[in-house]
């Protein structure tokens, strides 16, 4: 451990030779072993890694939350006291007390048939034995604390009613409300906007300071990790590959595991660099998708009135061109992505797919134009059939279209698979026997199993790993490069924008606020919304970070 | 299907010398070459993974599960029983069995009429569950019994389990006015007591024979199944692979059976096995009213209902049917619960007591190792 102790108080935690394993199919499955570190009152510690490399159940295995399969050895030092093996009423007592959880989805941590207010007050009476409105006034002062809009108002709200950050807000009011000395916030910002995310990761910046706690922060975002940490530990398949303070392992990774992590973030750079010719080339070629003054609603539900996603949006793509969409949850981008494949209807406007308009079109023209484009979905879980082999999945377009069949078929799936580095024996694979980004590649293999003018791609890289989403990204742009297709890639990430797309749509609020050359709209901002969306994207820099920080404080006030 | 077909013709390609077991090794190997490390996924991950298909999986784990094998074992000796004592009759052609009466025959009195079966010393006798007073060997209607019950909930599991599947899964996925129309046709049949609707039933189907019956029956008990499909394929239909689907052009009705449906086959399965536990209760009412399957016809529910009246003093004519019906509807039934285990991915073997105790010496120390080498 690089870190010396504070005068006078030692760590409030203390790990030492953690392990974590799994019961699986009649043996126990290390998920994490020989773990030590410590962590300091008032220090935030950041654990990073990707998914499946121990992080999270080391972290639950220290408040005795992990599911019945797992059992933890080791020695858990919680200020100067092995909480290892206490009694469960004991470690209950601990939990919630001195240590406290944020967890990643706000909405599945909250108990939705209670007003927040009621969740905290209940965590204030049960750990602190305050009379009802004691309670309450503290449950106000503890939502004023974490900046929730209008307290009064809020307390008697149900999470349903709070917006994302506000819950994670309210969350975070509740882990700090009886003032632990250890918080652990597993992915907190994970299911947030980017703009949201930069508030949250502010207000835990401060909190820190008001309530001197030591936070624990796990995360797989090295920005996030950039902006908040002190010190960092890098896991890499149930083990400390590297661990140091944040500015050191940032600039000079010892493990060539950190290196790789660290070189696979995609970057949202500031220079300009002079690629604006692009334009002048793409120009020339034919459209391939064109909206036209497009207005997409979603009809109205028994008392729910129509919700109009998408108003008045038109841009056009050409041929070899990748378009990005950008835009936070619920500002349309996917509501168009669907509805350029015919899966949602217009309401109005012209929307033409390689020359024919789809808007009121009827299934059969829509089964035409579909063989003009393929989609590659945000899920890899639930985008292929599990009971089909993928052999199977990507074949179906082909077979469907009447294209190809027997061994011409087999042979068509075999070069697709060719195409998206798959071997060729995986074709007879089940979906579930493949890792994400794996799923991913043979969605795209399905996506362009017709050859289509048009792929759009609906956030395909939102459920990867750094590491793999950097692959999948080098393998979509050279097929795109090599088979010319035009792309729609639709994402809520700036940094996989800079690395991919020719221009970019900006949308807001079902408006498309700005669009523009790359270089234009991430560099030169003009929308007061785009600037703040890239003012809010975390770089995997602290010093940068701390620079960008101090530049939005300074504009707030 | 053509792709079936053509399953493992390609083995010349050299990636796939591997073994199966290995083929994940050998897939990683490749990736890693490649540049990129996916091969990040643990070893849990790689553990599930297996290669195995996902049939394969169900049908692994149904096998463990203890109680559905002793029923399956259980059942199919019953069954054996029933079809080798007294024989049975294919196209008109009469398959002869071991055992020497039929359940027709009128025998004489012997031993009293008490049954000679005795399990110690073991005897089985001349009529081992005893005679009617008429002298009709009751082993033998209880085999003939057997035999009629079992035909009649297999052909109700299949007849509801179609029409269920059927109307669910196109309720389910067109939904709007076609979902309120059939949905409100199943609340019919939902209100109306099913007993009473059997009844009526059976009243007019008594002279046609015990499958017109049964199917008839079939055609009642299809409800709960279609509301179970129906919220099933609910779920998977927004699920993206079926968009995904409709964007490669698959028709309605390749959605519906190929996409859709395979997935659904967990619920669908163990909801037959219920049904058919419930229907040959339900079969044994109906003939206790005396509206089943009709004499000179045998079925478990009529004898029952033939030897009410001589339940204080003859009570070994209930004790044997009664005991056939038992088992048939609690293997049945544990089957089914064996095929929802099997099927739900989420139920995982417990950890045994044993395991959790041998602390920390079972840890794979190999597999540390290379971890630990990894991680350096």
């Amino acid at each position: 451990m690089t870190s010396e102790r504070t005068a006078g108080r030692g760590p409030v935690l203390k790990i030492e030779n953690l392990g974590v394993d799994f019961w699986v199919d009649g043996t126990w499955y290390p998920a994490a072993t020989g773990m030590n570190y410590e962590v300091q009152p008032g220090e935030v510690l950041a654990i990073v890694g990707e998914s499946g490399s121990g992080k999270s159940s080391s972290s639950m295995a220290l408040l005795g939350l992990l599911p019945p399969n797992g059992r933890v050895n080791g020695r858990i030092e919680f200020k100067g006291r092995d909480i290892s093996a206490v009694s469960a009423s004991q470690l209950r007592k601990i939990r919630g007390e001195e240590i406290a959880v944020i967890f990643q989805e706000p909405m599945t941590a909250l108990n939705p048939v209670y007003t927040i207010g009621a969740q905290i007050i209940e965590m204030l009476r049960t750990h602190k034995g305050m009379v009802p409105a004691d309670a309450r006034a503290r449950t106000l002062e503890l939502l004023e604390l974490v900046e929730m809009p209008q307290p009064e108002v809020s307390i008697d709200k149900y999470p349903h009613q709070l917006s994302g950050g506000q819950r994670q807000r309210a969350m975070i009011a509740m882990a700090v409300s009886c003032e632990p000395a250890l918080l652990i916030a597993d992915e907190p910002t994970t299911a947030l906007d980017v703009t949201v995310q930069a508030e949250i990761l502010d207000l835990m910046r401060d909190l820190r300071h008001k309530v001197d706690s030591a936070i624990v922060l796990i995360t797989h975002d090295m920005g996030v990790v950039a902006d908040m940490a002190d010190r960092i530990i890098v896991m890499k398949d149930g083990v400390i590959v590297e661990a140091g303070d944040v500015h050191t392992v940032f600039s000079s990774p010892s493990h060539e595991y950190t290196e790789k992590l660290l070189a696979a973030v995609p970057k949202l750079s500031v220079e300009i660099d002079a690629a604006e010719a692009e334009e002048a080339r793409v120009s020339a070629e034919k459209p391939i998708l064109t909206f036209e003054d497009v207005v997409i609603e979603y009809p109205k539900r028994g008392r729910i009135p129509a919700f109009r996603a998408v108003d008045g949006v038109s841009f056009e793509i050409r041929a070899g061109e990748v378009v990005a969409l950008v835009g936070e949850s619920g500002s349309g981008k996917t509501t168009i992505g669907r509805a350029a494949i015919g899966l949602l209807p217009v309401h109005s406007g012209t929307l033409e797919v390689n020359g024919t308009n789809i808007a009121g079109a009827k299934e059969k023209v829509l089964r035409d134009v579909r063989r003009d484009a393929g989609i590659v979905f945000q899920d890899p879980g639930s985008s292929l059939n599990p009971r089909l082999p993928i052999g199977e999945s990507i074949g179906e377009p082909i077979m469907l279209a009447g294209k190809a069949k027997g061994a011409e078929l087999q042979k068509r799936v075999e070069t697709l698979l060719d195409e998206v580095e798959l071997p060729r024996s995986y074709r007879n694979r089940y979906p579930h026997e493949l890792s994400g980004g794996q799923r991913q590649r043979v969605g795209i293999a399905r996506a362009l199993a017709l050859r289509p003018p048009l792929l759009i791609a609906d956030e395909p890289t939102s459920a990867l790993d750094v590491s793999v989403q950097a692959r999948f990204l080098d393998l979509l742009q050279g097929l795109q490069e090599q088979l010319r297709f035009a792309c729609l890639f639709i994402t809520h990430d700036l940094a996989v924008v800079d690395v991919l797309a020719h221009r970019v749509l900006v949308m807001h609020k079902g408006v498309l606020v700005e669009q523009g050359v790359k270089d234009q709209v991430l560099r030169r901002p003009k929308d007061p919304y785009t600037q703040r969306l890239i003012a809010a994207v975390p770089v995997p820099d602290p010093v940068v970070q701390r620079e960008r920080r101090e530049l939005r404080a300074a504009g707030r006030q | 299907m053509s792709d079936h077909d053509s399953r493992g013709s390609h083995e010349s390609n050299p990636l796939d010398v591997v073994p199966m077991g290995g083929g994940i090794g050998g897939g990683m190997a490749h990736m890693e070459a490649a540049g990129a490390h996916e091969g990040v996924e643990n070893a849990i991950e790689l553990k599930e993974v297996e290669g195995l298909s996902q049939g394969r999986i169900i049908l692994r784990r149904f096998l463990h599960h203890r109680g559905a094998m002793i029923s399956l074992i259980i059942l199919v000796a019953l069954l054996l029983l029933a079809y080798s004592s007294i024989g049975f009759k294919v196209f008109g052609l009469q398959i002869p069995g071991w055992w020497k009466y039929q359940y027709t025959d009128i025998t004489n009195n012997s031993n009293n009429l008490h049954p000679t079966l005795s399990l110690w010393p073991p005897r089985f006798g001349a009529h081992p569950f005893g005679q009617d007073e008429i002298g009709h060997d009751v082993f033998a209607e209880t085999m003939r019994g057997v035999q009629q019950s079992f035909m009649i909930i297999v052909v109700i599991g299949v007849v509801s389990t179609a029409i269920g599947v059927v109307v669910g899964a196109v309720a389910g996925y067109f939904g709007g006015l076609i979902d309120a129309l059939l949905m409100r046709l199943t609340d019919m049949f939902i209100i109306v007591p099913l007993i009473i609707l059997a009844a009526v039933i059976g009243h007019y189907a008594a002279g046609a024979g015990p499958f017109v019956l049964a199917v008839l029956l079939g055609v009642l008990v299809w409800t709960s199944l279609a509301r179970l499909v129906r919220g099933e394929v609910l779920t998977l239909r927004s699920r993206e692979f079926v968009e995904a689907a409709k964007v490669a052009g698959a028709s309605h009705r390749r959605i519906i059976f190929k996409h859709i449906l395979p997935n659904a086959a967990g619920v669908i399965i163990v909801s037959m096995t219920l049904t058919m536990a419930a229907a040959i209760l339900l079969e044994a009412a109906l003939g206790y009213l005396g509206l089943g399957v009709q004499l000179p016809d045998i079925s478990l529910g009529s004898l029952i209902s033939t030897y009410e009246s001589s339940f204080g003093t003859r009570p070994w004519l209930f004790w044997y049917t009664g005991t056939f019906i038992l088992v048939i509807a609690l293997t049945v039934n544990f089957i089914g619960d064996g095929l929802r285990d099997a099927f739900d991915p989420r139920q995982r073997r417990k950890l045994s007591r044993r395991a959790k105790q041998e602390a920390s010496s079972s840890r794979p120390a190999a597999l540390i190792e290379t971890m630990n080498k990894a991680g350096q």
